[in-house]
């Protein structure tokens, strides 16, 4: 096998959390069978909502495109199973805010018949990267990571840039998630093999795949495959386990030492980052014609009788996994689509596994040790920031509200990955304030825009009217300078003139 | 299946701040059970004084706040903060002196700024120097350590316990029969009447570096708070910062003038240089935030504590020099902020 390197940059603080990672890998990644019902959000993506082309009653098959995205930012959502469009209509998903969100809805028939794959298409190592980026677009796949940004367009965007290390995110750093790591397992020839498709399509000669320490089976399996392919282009890395090491910004400065600058992107300092499940959906992809129809969700927690990994189809409700699972023991207090550390708390388990799903944590009891007190500005909350925030002056001007103080001291740079909560004695949820204080930064950045705009037009309405009255003012006074120039036999002419004019009319 | 909504990270904090507190006492206990050895039981009533009229005053105040009190009673900052004044205090100090301080730590110092995170002032210390200036005299009646060859009247548990209600010694004593000059005095005013260090060590009081006595209480003091620095309730940086800007001044002076200039070693286990170190200094409250913050105000702690003792008025310029530092915080922690990651340099986003 070949070994993997340790050459690391500095990561500032983070924290060293229990993995609870051995439950859900006790077993191999079983697959979940087709469900009676497949519910399948248009929007699975960062961008917008892709636009449904089939309609009510339509019987579609499994790989088939139900929504084709609509603008610049998008990916298609494909049919999972076969079966027939019942409804599309708003159900509720799980978004942050346990929001609702357009669905279509597939009653499956069972017999999960794929579509025929459209000709033949050329190997990709024959196509142009651009022609493979539009291959890749067409395969529905986003980032796997659970930012689901469309896959293709992150590649395109990357491709504007001058790009020197792609990085195959393999971290997997938050507790309890075991997706990547069982993936690595298992689809390690799979995984590198989506590397080398994404090599190609960036034209880039070295990709590091960065596995953390605690995963030596993902490591011994992906050094195994590596030693088979014999490619030297690729390169294994071991970080310490260390959360957030897996965030996208921290993992670049984890492996190159580059900081990705404020409000930026890793492609700004020539890296490109992506998940290695993404790197595996677009080898079935490329490679197998399969769209992105189906991912692995660890399901974990002490309210799961059977903790493990499943690969579900998108559009699985969380409840048809969970009782796959084995079910609920006792009665849990929380369902949290995430990990612990930014996962989405959810009220209902009657939302659909999405193509952001990595895990599914089901929680008897949240533990809670004292009451909130005022903070003591003890500084823990800053030694372990791993953006070097002051999470505890954040907090002050966050209670404050004051907009500019907490601009100055980078609230917009924080990653809410939640490592001061974890180390606050006051027990602040400095988190979820953030997270508020962001979203109202957000309105009144957005309602100074639209008030800059009204100005500006209300600023051009009036400029126009000045200049309107201020050119016929000048045509009244050139027309009586004129007049008065010209006298009375003159002006008899143009009322005469202005008299035919009006006859004509 | 229904379930309820909470917010991200869903685990949350093993530490809390009352069991903080409640360490940073433990860890007081030897340095407390020294000084009840060398000085006499008043350390214990003085202790209980302090207590009874910081959480007293505490409940008082939360109360007239309209804030639940027990809020505040539970997280024992007000028992440190008497439990630091006690240490200040010399065993021998009249309760209305000990509950003035612990009063105006706890009501003015603390809660007339808004209560545990909003105090400017380290509280104990504020206290300590309000009575250090209204009652001047109460607080140089230091005993004289009880050590075997020290010639000192040593007064019993009945007497201390009147002496601390009362204010009043037993007929037959005087204030100069049961009282000491504290090494630091002895220091003081032997270098202030032109005699070399060397003659004033002479005196029986002194001890290896600083009084004898105290400098053990100094050990037990150190002791506590390494505890702190290895179970990271306090950092590294402010009890270095102190030493390091007390004790190169130190060096140098003694190096330069050794006749006139104590030793680094007397200054170190002088006064209250190791309590100050690893228990008032370090208050995170009223102490700087980050790292290079808190080395910083220790280092101007450690220079003012020199600067005082050397060319000031008062023997002891601990409380004086954490007040002053704490003056100083806002301005280190602006000049001290940490390079946000993925930003230039510190400028561009001030």
């Amino acid at each position: 096998m070949t070994a993997p390197t340790y050459d690391l940059g500095k990561l500032h603080g983070g924290l060293r959390l229990p993995g609870h990672k051995a439950a859900s890998t006790t077993k191999p990644i079983q697959d979940v069978p087709v469900p009676s019902q497949l519910i399948l959000p248009i929007t699975q993506h960062v961008g917008d909502p892709a636009q449904p082309v089939v309609s009510m009653g339509d019987h579609v098959l499994k790989g088939q495109v139900l929504a084709e995205p609509d603008g610049t930012l998008g990916a298609p959502v494909h049919a999972s199973s076969s079966g027939t469009v019942v409804a599309i209509e708003p159900r509720p998903v799980s978004g942050r805010y346990g929001n609702k969100a357009p669905c279509i809805i597939i009653d499956c028939d069972g017999e999960d018949r794929a579509i025929e794959p459209a000709g033949n298409v050329e190997h990709y190592t024959r196509l142009q990267p651009e022609a493979l980026l539009q291959q890749i677009l067409r395969g529905g796949i986003v980032g796997l990571g659970g930012a689901v940004f469309p896959t293709a367009q992150k590649l395109m965007q990357a491709r504007t840039c001058s790009i020197d290390n792609l990085i195959l995110n393999g971290v997997e750093c938050e507790p309890y998630i075991t997706c990547d790591d069982m993936l690595m397992r298992e689809r390690a020839a799979e995984t590198l093999s989506g590397a080398r498709i994404l090599m190609h399509a960036l034209q880039i000669e070295s990709c590091f795949v960065v596995v953390e320490s605690d995963k030596p089976e993902a490591l011994h399996s992906l050094g195994d495959a590596m030693a088979e392919l014999g490619d030297d282009r690729l390169i294994l890395k071991q970080v310490p386990t260390i959360y957030p090491s897996g965030g996208e910004d921290q993992l670049v400065q984890l492996v190159t030492s580059r900081e990705v600058p404020s409000g930026g992107l890793p492609t700004d300092v020539g890296c490109l980052v992506q998940n290695v499940g993404t790197a595996a959906a677009i080898h079935d992809w490329i490679e197998n014609r399969e769209p992105l129809l189906s991912r692995i969700t660890t399901v974990a927690g002490d309210g799961i009788v059977n903790p493990m990994n499943v690969r579900a189809r998108i559009g699985t409700t969380i409840a048809d996994v969970v009782e796959f699972s084995g079910g609920y023991s006792e009665h849990p207090d929380h369902l949290i689509i995430g990990g612990p550390m930014t996962g989405k708390s959810v009220s209902t388990d009657r939302v659909p596994l999405v193509k952001a799903t990595n895990s599914i944590l089901v929680v008897l009891k949240t533990s809670f040790e004292g009451r909130q007190l005022s903070c003591i500005r003890c500084g823990d909350c800053a030694s372990v920031c791993p953006v070097q925030l002051l999470p505890q002056q954040l907090y002050w001007h966050a209670c404050a509200d004051d907009e500019n103080k907490l601009r100055e001291f980078g609230l917009t740079d924080c990653i809410e990955c939640g490592c001061c909560d974890l180390v606050c004695p006051s027990h602040i949820p400095l988190t979820a304030n953030f997270r508020i204080a962001k979203g109202r930064i957000q309105e009144l950045a957005d309602e100074k825009a639209r008030a800059v705009r009204a100005r500006e037009r209300f600023e051009a309405r009036n400029a126009r009217l000045e200049r309107e009255k201020e050119d016929r003012d000048a045509e009244l006074a050139r027309q009586k300078e004129s007049a008065k120039q010209a006298g009375p036999a003159a002006i008899a002419e143009i009322l005469k003139r202005k008299q035919k004019k009006s006859e004509e009319d | 299946m229904e379930f309820a909504r909470r917010e991200s990270p869903y685990w949350s904090a093993r530490v809390a701040v009352p069991s903080l507190m409640l360490q940073v006492l433990v860890a007081l206990v030897p340095a407390a059970i020294a000084h009840v050895w060398f000085f006499g039981p008043g350390f214990i009533f003085n202790l209980l004084v302090a207590s009874v009229f910081a959480v007293g005053g505490e409940y008082l105040m939360m109360l007239w706040r309209e804030r639940p009190p027990e809020v505040a009673l539970t997280d024992y900052s007000a028992l440190v903060a008497a439990a630091l004044l006690a240490f200040a205090l010399p065993s021998l100090t009249p309760w209305w002196v000990t509950a003035t301080g612990a009063l105006f730590a706890i009501v003015v110092a603390k809660h007339l700024y808004g209560g545990l995170g909003f105090n400017i002032f380290n509280p104990a210390m504020a206290g300590y120097v309000v009575i250090l200036v209204a009652f001047p005299m109460h607080l140089n009646l230091w005993m004289a350590p009880r050590i075997g060859d020290i010639d000192y009247q040593y007064l019993t548990v009945i007497q201390t316990l009147v002496y601390t209600l009362t204010g009043s010694l037993p007929d037959a004593l005087g204030f100069d029969v049961v009282s000491r000059a504290t090494p630091l005095d002895v220091m003081k005013s032997g270098l202030n009447g032109m005699r070399t260090v060397n003659e004033i060590r002479a005196n029986p009081i002194m001890g290896d570096f600083g009084g004898r006595g105290w400098e053990w209480i100094g050990n037990f003091l150190a002791i506590g708070g390494f505890w702190l620095l290895i179970k990271k309730i306090i950092r590294w940086q402010i009890p270095v910062g102190v030493g390091v800007g007390l004790l190169v001044p130190a060096t140098i002076m003694y190096m330069v003038d050794p006749g006139s200039s104590p030793s680094p070693g007397f200054h170190l286990f002088s006064g209250a240089t190791i309590l100050c170190a690893f228990f008032i200094a370090t208050d995170p409250v009223s102490g700087a935030t980050s790292p290079k913050g808190r080395l910083l105000f220790g280092l101007g702690i450690g220079f003012l504590i020199y600067s005082i003792r050397t060319w000031g008025s008062y023997a002891d310029g601990v409380a004086f020099a954490v007040l002053i530092m704490n003056m100083a915080v806002p301005a280190i922690d602006l000049v001290t902020r940490p390079k946000i990651v993925g930003h230039d340099k510190k400028s561009d986003s001030r």
